[in-house]
């Protein structure tokens, strides 16, 4: 008996897969249906369904990048303080002196790589029509995935703390101040006041909430990072499962009829 | 030559090499890709040869690629600093002038962009064929490797957050023409009765093995791609932060470049508000606004023609050309600068705008602006009513009279309304080209401009 097939034999083994390697026919259906990461898949698909000329695997790749970044993203975050003492000087040393420091590099492109998959992956779906029915919602799922992946990108545009970030933070978060009522400086904020008292000043304002401050600091510091790092990821991961679930459930890959 | 920093240093000039080598080795598959298939041409040599001669075309890539190689021979050539600075093979200073006159120019830009948009779509027929596209995507790489011998040019493309931009102008090319190639396909055999691409060899398979191994290769492939990525190209960090240095020019992250660029045409709580809600609302109506129930599951341009080109005049033309606008032409002041020209902050442009209450009272009534704020923006309100009210039920009964029976009212206000937004900016844009026209309706008392 070889070493493989002892292993294989073995009780550990045999408690982790439930079935035989998948070399036949009959074990191939089973390896779909018992293991759970790949039961997110059908049994079987249309060849077309899955040709990459046709899905151009942008959906998945946008699937992957996104675990790549988690996967860096925490390495990172074991390293990187939100403040305004560390956070540029932790960046520089991921950069200068520490091993795994291309961590941050890896992070930084993929998430460049990430907004160019979401759009390019919802330019086939749109030039494949199949956000028409019965797919229709789940077009909606991935606009707002779309929205999220960008908020993802913007947020974490700031945490480097460079002249870079807090500019081009500061250029994007000023237009919440031009917001209609809710801005400082939006039209129709001027009507919100009781007795002459302003509601929505630029220290109430959609900004003000934004920033954690008037102007970009250590509160949109933490801010950005626990968006960044927490709500906005939980968010994604939640919109995504919802998605391949209704892939899924709205007739797979979609085909002509 | 005044210019501080020469144009072409040793190490760039090899880099340059490298890149050739590359074009090269492209080529010469394309050489036996071209053999294999056996094709000829005809050539004439302007009427010197009678009748012609048959000439296979692989001839042509292999006399190409051979060009291409002692090209990159040339380049390899050179060392020191004197050589690379006099070194021959760049850009002719002709060629930038002219390219930074038409670029420089948003009114040429944007008239070129949309142009172009239009030609791809109408000779979508001939852009598909493999021949074509290979021409193009050679002249693409060509102009690049070209246009890295010039400073300003390197400058602004090798920084470390534009190339993936520079990158992903060539896959959403390469994407597009695949789209196209697969439509033109798909329209000529609905023309003709046959089934679809999509339909033929379309068997159940398992998906272990066919759809996981893909998925593992894909995952291996963008591993490796994702860590050479980073090894080669380092993430950047500018100077530590500071609040009160502010950077000339100030940038949004480069995704958002395209709202940025709206900034210069619309007030905040449009360009960076209203504007940016609608285009999500736009999206997420898409599915329930357009009724066409052909080409779902397949890719085709005929019969979906409307809705196709909509679509992508919204994604290339105003997206990812303001984007390019943005990240690439956009210098100091907010000014354009030619990719080839030098980012000086002292450049000047004039700006004159005016309001259409302005020009309204004072040119065309010869009267002085009248007090009440209502009054004198009366001219700019009606215009934008009319276009948001009247043009609607005008649609309707003319060019989209077809769309409004098949939609119903709701359905087709909610259309109609969105594609209006989308079509104010490029008219807000010929208005301030072609007027000077600052505000429609300029209310800056209640941070209320149009
Ligand atoms: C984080 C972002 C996203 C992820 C991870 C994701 C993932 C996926 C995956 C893996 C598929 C399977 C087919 C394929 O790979 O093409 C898929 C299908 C689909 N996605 Fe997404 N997606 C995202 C964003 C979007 C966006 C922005 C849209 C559209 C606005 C969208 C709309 C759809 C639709 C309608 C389908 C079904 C396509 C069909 O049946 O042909 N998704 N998505």
């Amino acid at each position: 008996m070889s070493v493989g097939d002892y292993i294989r034999n073995s009780q550990i083994w045999k408690s982790i897969f439930r079935h035989p390697a998948p070399y036949d026919r009959r074990n191939r259906v089973v390896v779909m249906l018992t293991n759970f990461f790949l039961h997110l898949h059908p049994v079987n698909v249309k060849q077309q369904g899955i040709a990459l000329s046709y899905t151009w695997c942008m959906g998945g790749i946008t699937f992957f990048l996104f675990l790549v970044e988690t996967i860096t993203g925490v390495l990172l975050m074991f390293y990187y303080r939100p403040t305004l003492e560390w956070a540029f000087n932790d960046i520089l040393a991921l950069r200068d002196v520490q091993t795994l420091g291309i961590m941050r590099e890896i992070h930084r492109w993929g998430a460049h790589a990430m907004v160019i998959t979401v759009w390019l992956h919802m330019y086939r779906v749109f030039l494949t029509g199949s956000y028409k029915p019965p797919r229709e919602f789940n077009w909606v799922v991935g606009v707002l995935l779309l929205v999220l992946t960008l908020l993802l990108s913007f947020t974490g545009y700031l945490l480097p703390w460079d002249q870079l970030a807090i500019w081009a933070i500061t250029v994007g978060s000023n237009m919440a101040r031009a917001t209609p009522f809710l801005g400082s400086e939006g039209p129709g904020a001027q009507l919100l006041n009781i007795g002459g008292y302003d509601l929505i000043t630029s220290a109430s304002d959609a900004r003000f909430i934004l920033l954690g401050g008037r102007f970009v600091g250590e509160a949109t510091l933490n801010r950005f990072y626990i968006l960044h790092c927490v709500a906005i990821p939980l968010v994604v991961a939640g919109l995504i499962a919802i998605h391949f679930w209704r892939v899924r459930k709205d007739g797979g890959i979609s085909q002509p009829l | 030559m005044f210019d501080a920093h020469p144009d072409l240093t040793e190490a760039v000039v090899h880099g340059l090499g490298w890149l050739y080598v590359i074009l090269f080795v492209m080529n010469a598959w394309w050489t036996v890709v071209a053999y294999r298939r056996g094709t000829h041409t005809r050539v004439r040599l302007f009427g010197l040869l009678e009748d012609g001669q048959e000439v296979p075309t692989a001839g042509f890539w292999a006399l190409y690629s051979a060009l291409l190689l002692m090209v990159a021979i040339a380049h390899f050539q050179v060392t020191g600093s004197y050589a690379a600075e006099n070194f021959l093979i760049r850009m002719p200073e002709w060629l930038k002038v002219w390219i930074d006159a038409v670029i420089a120019d948003p009114v040429a830009y944007f008239t070129l962009s949309v142009v172009g948009f239009a030609a791809v779509i109408l000779l979508r027929e001939w852009l598909v064929r493999p021949t074509v596209a290979w021409v193009l995507l050679n002249v693409a790489l060509v102009f690049m490797a070209l246009s890295m011998t010039d400073f300003d040019f390197r400058q602004i493309v090798g920084k470390p957050d534009n190339v993936p931009i520079v990158a992903m102008l060539f896959i959403l090319g390469f994407f597009t023409w695949l789209y196209f190639r697969r439509a033109v396909e798909n329209d000529r055999r609905i023309a003709e009765g046959r089934p679809l691409f999509e339909q033929e060899d379309n068997e159940k398979v398992l998906v272990w093995p066919d759809l996981v191994y893909t998925e593992l290769i894909c995952m291996v492939v963008l591993s490796v791609v994702l860590v050479a990525w980073g090894i080669v190209l380092q993430a950047p960090l500018e100077e530590p932060a500071s609040a009160v240095k502010t950077p000339n020019p100030s940038k949004a992250p480069w995704y958002f470049l395209g709202l940025q660029e709206m900034l210069v045409y619309y007030d905040p709580w449009l360009a960076g508000v209203v504007f940016p809600s609608l285009i999500l609302v736009g999206l997420m109506a898409i599915p329930y606004i357009d009724f066409n129930k052909k080409g779902n599951g397949y890719y085709t341009f005929k019969e979906r023609a409307f809705a196709v080109s909509v679509f992508m005049f919204g994604f290339l033309p105003l997206w990812v050309a303001m984007i390019i606008l943005g990240t690439f032409l956009r210098g100091p002041n907010w000014n354009i600068f030619g990719i080839y020209e030098y980012w000086d902050v002292h450049k000047l442009e004039v700006l004159n705008n005016v309001n259409l209450s302005e020009w309204f009272w004072l040119t065309l009534m010869q009267t002085q602006q009248p007090q009440s704020i209502l009054v004198r923006e009366l001219p700019g309100i009606i215009a934008v009513l009319a276009y948001l009210i009247i043009l609607p039920p005008l649609l309707a009964g003319t060019v989209f009279r077809r769309f409004f029976h098949r939609m119903g009212f709701i359905r087709y206000m909610v259309f109609v309304n969105l594609a209006l937004l989308m079509a104010a900016l490029p008219i807000k844009m010929v208005l301030r080209w072609a007027f000077n026209l600052k505000y429609i309706v300029a209310i800056p008392e209640w941070f209320f401009n149009i």
